[in-house]
């Protein structure tokens, strides 16, 4: 299967290991990723709120530049996906308005984001297959936050108040999704360094609930609700602080049966609770 | 009614216009507050999104282009995930920040719109977002030099953050984008 391939500005910065992840689990899919060549970042939230054309525009010419392959367009960021979906309506929806060439005939591509892909039956079973050490036990707070479900209009989440997909993910690699409340609420993560305190606030909430629902953990497949939910929470000052995974780490993880220093290093937050799922020797006490 | 604060006859229909055009119907609103009841952010807001929806059907943007609101707003769309008169009200949220930057009304949350600013800066300068470089703008803008420093540093050193840009190869694209493409009629 060959799919084209957004990574997005941030994939290439903060997290760079979660496009790392992205690109080994599509290998050990039989999944061939094909970049979309010259890509330009899609504006994220900076733009559409502050300037509609650039909004829009931005991420149009991504998907001009993936028309030639016509192959579904693989996103792995949330605010990626988002962007990338609204200005593929905009422009099919209204061609003539955006007098651009090309806007009038876009071959009939999907723009999918990595959960709603890698939740599908048969990838799930794939992955099933090559899990060669599970995450047994371990218990994760599936934490999807904002622009992979919201707008359902622009993303077209069927499930956008109650998703499924992390927890189907998480599932297939042995981890115990929590029952918890704050699954799809907003982290703030644009506000994150110019209202510190009003993502610190949200975070915390966020965490505590995590926590409450019983996990140690939380999985997410945006990159900047990982960043934000680890960083803002250690600005709270309290103890227990959760580390928060991509889930196509974890599935890395689960299928190679080790879990590489190098990506613990780049955690925040102590991922020791995933590298005891590795550790032989480990025992409950250990924890 | 001409001494109302709220009349047919100080409704802003330039406003009014640019609202229809961009499909977002505020005056289907019944203000059962769904809208405000959901917004994360709604503790921190000086003025709740329902208000913010009423002010724009009756057309009044003077208070709304001064308010908190518009700029402490994350874009989550939960509000018009679940507004079940289906009105964008995150898309009114986008037009009134815009407008507020072309009318150039001093922000009531300064530092939101340039971090806005020095974001869309590196991408019209590079192509792609250049995170160190947007953070160093950021900070000169706002002569916030040392919050978060512990943090910069710490992502730093776990390679979290790029040295260098990637430039890209369609930067003529993108500078046509940024030189005001779409907007020829506008005014």
């Amino acid at each position: 299967m060959k799919l084209s391939y957004y990574p997005g500005c941030s994939l290439e910065g903060t997290a760079l290991d979660y496009d790392q992840s992205v690109r080994e689990l599509c290998a050990h899919l039989g999944v061939e990723l094909v970049d979309i060549p010259d890509w330009n970042c899609c504006g994220a939230s900076s733009a559409h709120m502050t300037d509609h054309e650039v909004g829009m525009r931005l991420p149009m010419r991504n998907l001009l530049q993936a028309a030639d392959s016509g192959h579904d367009i693989l996103v792995p960021c949330a605010a990626c996906f988002q962007r990338l979906r609204a200005a593929d309506r905009a422009m099919r929806d209204d061609p003539g308005h955006w007098d651009i060439a090309g806007a009038s005939h876009l071959p009939e591509f999907e723009i999918v984001h990595i959960s709603t892909f890698l939740a599908r039956p048969e990838i799930l079973e794939k992955i099933k297959e090559k899990v060669s050490r599970t995450l047994s036990g371990l218990s994760v707070a599936c934490y999807y936050g904002c622009l992979s479900l919201r707008h359902p209009h622009v993303t077209g989440a069927p499930d956008h108040e109650m998703p499924v997909n992390l927890e189907r993910i998480v599932e297939a690699i042995g981890a115990v999704p929590v029952n918890w409340s704050h699954r799809t609420e907003c982290c703030s993560g644009s506000l994150t360094m110019t209202r510190p305190d009003i993502a610190g606030k949200l975070v915390g909430d966020i965490a505590t609930a995590a926590k409450r629902g019983g996990a140690t953990a939380m999985v997410t497949d945006c990159p900047m609700c990982q960043a934000n939910v680890e960083s803002r929470q250690l600005d709270l000052g309290g103890e227990d602080d959760l580390p928060v995974f991509f889930a196509t780490e974890l599935i890395v993880a689960a299928i190679d049966g080790r879990y590489s220093k190098k990506q613990q290093k780049v955690h925040l937050v102590s991922p020791a609770v995933v590298s005891h799922c590795f550790d032989s020797t480990a025992t409950e006490d250990s924890v | 009614m001409n001494n109302s604060t709220i009349s047919p006859e100080s409704r802003n229909q330039k406003f009014l216009n640019k609202l229809k055009e961009r499909e977002i119907n505020v005056q289907a609103c019944y203000q059962c507050g769904r809208c405000s009841a959901g917004c994360p952010i709604g503790e921190f807001f000086d003025m709740n999104v329902m208000e913010v929806v009423r002010l724009a059907a009756y057309g009044m943007e003077e208070p709304l282009l001064k308010s908190h609101t518009i700029w402490l707003c994350a874009a989550c769309e939960t509000c018009a995930t679940r507004c079940p008169n289906d009105i964008e009200i995150a898309g009114l949220m986008d037009v009134l920040r815009e407008i507020a930057l072309r009318k150039g009304i001093a922000p009531a949350e300064p530092k939101v719109p340039l971090f806005h600013k020095a974001f869309l800066s590196s991408i019209s300068h590079w192509g792609r977002a250049y995170e160190i470089g947007m953070i160093a703008g950021y900070k000169i803008n706002t002569r916030d030099l040392f919050s978060d420093m512990k943090l910069g540093l710490n992502m730093f050193l776990k390679g979290r953050l790029k040295l260098t840009p990637h430039s890209i190869k369609g930067k003529a694209d993108v500078r046509q984008i940024f030189s005001g493409q779409g907007k020829e009629y506008d005014r």
